[in-house]
């Protein structure tokens, strides 16, 4: 089974405190550290053990600059055999449907039987790059998936649905399925993998690999345009739970099963 | 000249963060240092990751990297909990390092394998009773009858002795030697030797996850093939030893530095009093900045202490200049934390008291502060 795996090199922004930069479209990145997209990892793990299972191939791919290497470094020391980067200032400010473009005109001639991505990126959580990515190979997909399994020449993928709810979906090889967090447990880097990662290129590759032209990326090739990116201003909104303990608990799971978080 | 850690080393860097980050929860840190217990599940995990051998070379189950990147990997384990970081990484310091350098094909082969995949535990037992700073006798002696030794004696202060499997230990084995220094020899002792017995030691201030124990040996035979390198060469192999080993230290302190450092940071911004956050104030801004310029003197003092070690060859100097000032700087950052910290500082779940406690002990084992300046002295006086 050979498997791919599209990785994003993100800003770790849930506990950073944010700013918006001069443009006022982005956010200021001084000072942020990168890592490994959280969902991407979870894919990631899972072609890994797919593959140690199975045999076969992992391919770890992205798009971006020369500081992405230590994400596809990370992907090669927890277990992928090859890593390729895009990379052009032409790709700059592609939005998803440019983003997964790129992708397929790549992917498209590497043998694949599985495309694996995270669900969506912590940066800009669009959700669009694997389910675009999908149609574009003319590949069935699946999204939210939780968990995977698969059987000859098909795939039985778990997806998880709002209120609780879980689908149990067959799907034809090759497909692509994008992973949502907690599908495994992603393993640590280890010494002995990064000493393995260290001996294994990354194959960079520019605009003119792609067989793609300028009209087709970065900004010219997207369809969205980021008008305006901004913290919306602080609303205090609080509801008071009145009764006794009992009944504030009662209240508490109630409000919380609602919202399907438990 | 270049300031700068490869790409190997920076992958190293975040993948022992990244461990510790996980595993060494504040939980898990305030748990351990209340029940003074060797955190065995913990010493194993990070053993098949191979953070406990980074110095080991490969041929024997270790990862072939040098003292700079046992250090970075050190340093980030103790800058996530001084006590839970020393525990896991200081057990296989000592013995395989000995071993290596001085033992023979079969010690080599039948101990230091284990002790790399976190199957067996080491201990290396060099101070006394009456004898810390001063080696340069032991009380312990070693006799030779017939091809076997029979050592009788105590050790104290050694860190592991209760959990160890594999020891090494320093005897007097010519008491008439001149000086005293020239009869000393280590052996190779294994746990259930008849003979030898440890005894846990209570009541640490500090890196308490990190076992210590005294050691007894009383007619404790030993086959002649025990002896590790050369007959009375002992005393030469613990302070070629240490030329290595208290670099590690040095990243230790830089470690427990850094973190509390970096709790003291994020709390300073947090904190607010007279309206504003606390960092606002230029007494602890200030203070913050000269934690910063501290830490970062120490660490490329040890990051050099290092490199001359692994590139060129040990440098006593550099390195006790590392430890000693490392050690210093981890003491007086760990004690700002706390005062920025105020009252909360002093309270345990706050987790920066901790790291004061612990990094004390950089100042103490594997030589004093005092020790290491006489190493620096010594050199001064040598200079012309
Ligand atoms: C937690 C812990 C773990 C340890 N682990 C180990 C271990 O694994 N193996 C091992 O062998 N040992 C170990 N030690 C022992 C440690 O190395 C000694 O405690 C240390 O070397 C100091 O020796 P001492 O305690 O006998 O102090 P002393 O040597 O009695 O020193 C007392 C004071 O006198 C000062 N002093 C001594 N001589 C001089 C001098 N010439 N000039 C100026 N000042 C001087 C010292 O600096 C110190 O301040 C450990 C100790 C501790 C606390």
């Amino acid at each position: 089974m050979d498997i791919v795996v599209c990785v994003k090199h993100v800003p770790e922004t849930a506990e950073a405190e944010l700013k918006i930069d001069s443009t006022g479209k982005n956010i200021e990145k001084t000072g942020l550290v990168y890592d490994i997209n959280e969902w991407d990892d979870y894919a990631l793990e899972e072609a890994v053990r797919i593959k140690e299972k199975q045999g076969g191939t992992v391919t770890a791919i992205t798009i971006g600059t020369e500081d992405f290497d230590s994400t596809l470094r990370k992907c090669l020391a927890r277990g992928a055999d090859a890593a390729i980067r895009l990379t052009d200032p032409k790709f700059q400010g592609s939005d998803a449907y440019a983003t997964a473009k790129i992708l397929h005109s790549i992917i498209k001639n590497l043998h694949c039987d599985l495309i694996l991505c995270g669900l969506q990126a912590g940066d800009d959580g669009s959700a669009a790059v694997g389910t675009i990515l999908a149609q574009l190979l003319g590949v069935p997909h699946a999204t939210m998936v939780k968990k995977l399994e698969l059987c000859t020449g098909t795939a039985k993928v778990n997806r998880e649905l709002e209120g609780g709810l879980e689908e149990i979906l067959e799907i034809k090889l090759p497909a692509l399925f994008a992973v949502s967090t907690g599908i495994n447990e992603p393993r640590y880097v280890s010494i002995m993998g990064i000493r393995k990662a260290m001996q294994k290129e990354i194959k960079v590759l520019g605009l003119a690999d792609t067989g793609l032209t300028e009209a087709y990326v970065g900004e010219a090739g997207s369809w969205l345009k980021t008008e305006k990116l901004y913290v919306p201003p602080v609303e205090k909104q609080a509801e008071f739970l009145k009764g006794t303990p009992d009944e504030v608990a009662t209240k508490i799971a109630e409000l919380l099963k609602s919202r399907g978080l438990i | 000249m270049e300031f700068k850690l490869n790409n190997e080393q920076i992958e190293i860097k975040r993948a022992a963060r990244e461990f510790a980050e996980k595993e060494f929860t504040p939980e898990l840190a305030l748990e351990y240092d209340q029940k003074e217990e060797f955190p065995l599940g913990l010493y194993k995990k990070a053993a098949q990751l191979g953070f406990t051998s980074m110095r080991i070379p490969c041929e024997y189950g270790g990862q072939g990297y040098g003292v700079l990147e046992d250090c970075i990997v050190v340093e980030e384990l103790c800058r996530v909990d001084p006590g839970l970081g020393v525990a896991v990484s200081l057990g296989n310091l000592m013995v395989p390092d000995v071993l290596l350098r001085h033992g023979n094909e079969e010690q080599k082969q039948r101990y230091i394998p284990p002790l790399a995949k976190g199957e067996k535990i080491a201990a290396a037992a060099f101070t006394e009773p009456e004898h810390g700073s001063d080696i340069t006798r032991m009380d312990s002696t070693a006799k030779k009858t017939g091809d076997e030794w029979t050592i009788n004696g105590a050790k104290e202060f050694i860190t592991n002795a209760p959990i160890a499997d594999t020891f090494i230990i320093l005897c007097q084995s010519d008491p008439n030697a001149q000086p005293s220094h020239r009869g000393q020899s280590i052996f190779l002792v294994e746990k259930g030797m008849p003979g030898l017995e440890a005894t846990k030691l209570h009541g640490k201030m500090g890196i308490k996850p990190c076992v210590t124990g005294s050691l007894c040996m009383s007619d404790l035979k030993v086959p002649d093939a025990n002896l590790v390198g050369e007959l009375n060469k002992g005393f030469y192999y613990t302070l070629e030893l240490f030329d290595g080993t208290r670099i590690t230290v040095a990243a230790q302190a830089v470690g427990m530095a850094q973190g509390a450092f970096e709790k003291a940071l994020n709390y300073a911004k947090t904190r607010k009093q007279f309206g504003q956050p606390i960092i606002n104030f230029q007494a602890v801004s200030f203070k913050l900045a000269d934690m910063t310029i501290k830490i970062e003197a120490a660490r490329l003092m040890m990051y050099k202490a290092a490199w001359l070690y692994d590139k060129e060859k040990p440098n006593p100097v550099a390195t006790s200049i590392a430890k000693a000032y490392a050690s210093r700087v981890a003491m007086e950052v760990t004690d700002d934390a706390i005062q920025i910290f105020g009252g909360y500082g002093y309270l345990a779940d706050y987790h920066v008291e901790r790291f004061h406690r612990c990094a004390k002990i950089t100042e103490i084992y594997e030589g004093t502060s005092e020790i290491q300046k006489l190493t620096i002295c010594n050199y001064l006086q040598k200079q012309t």
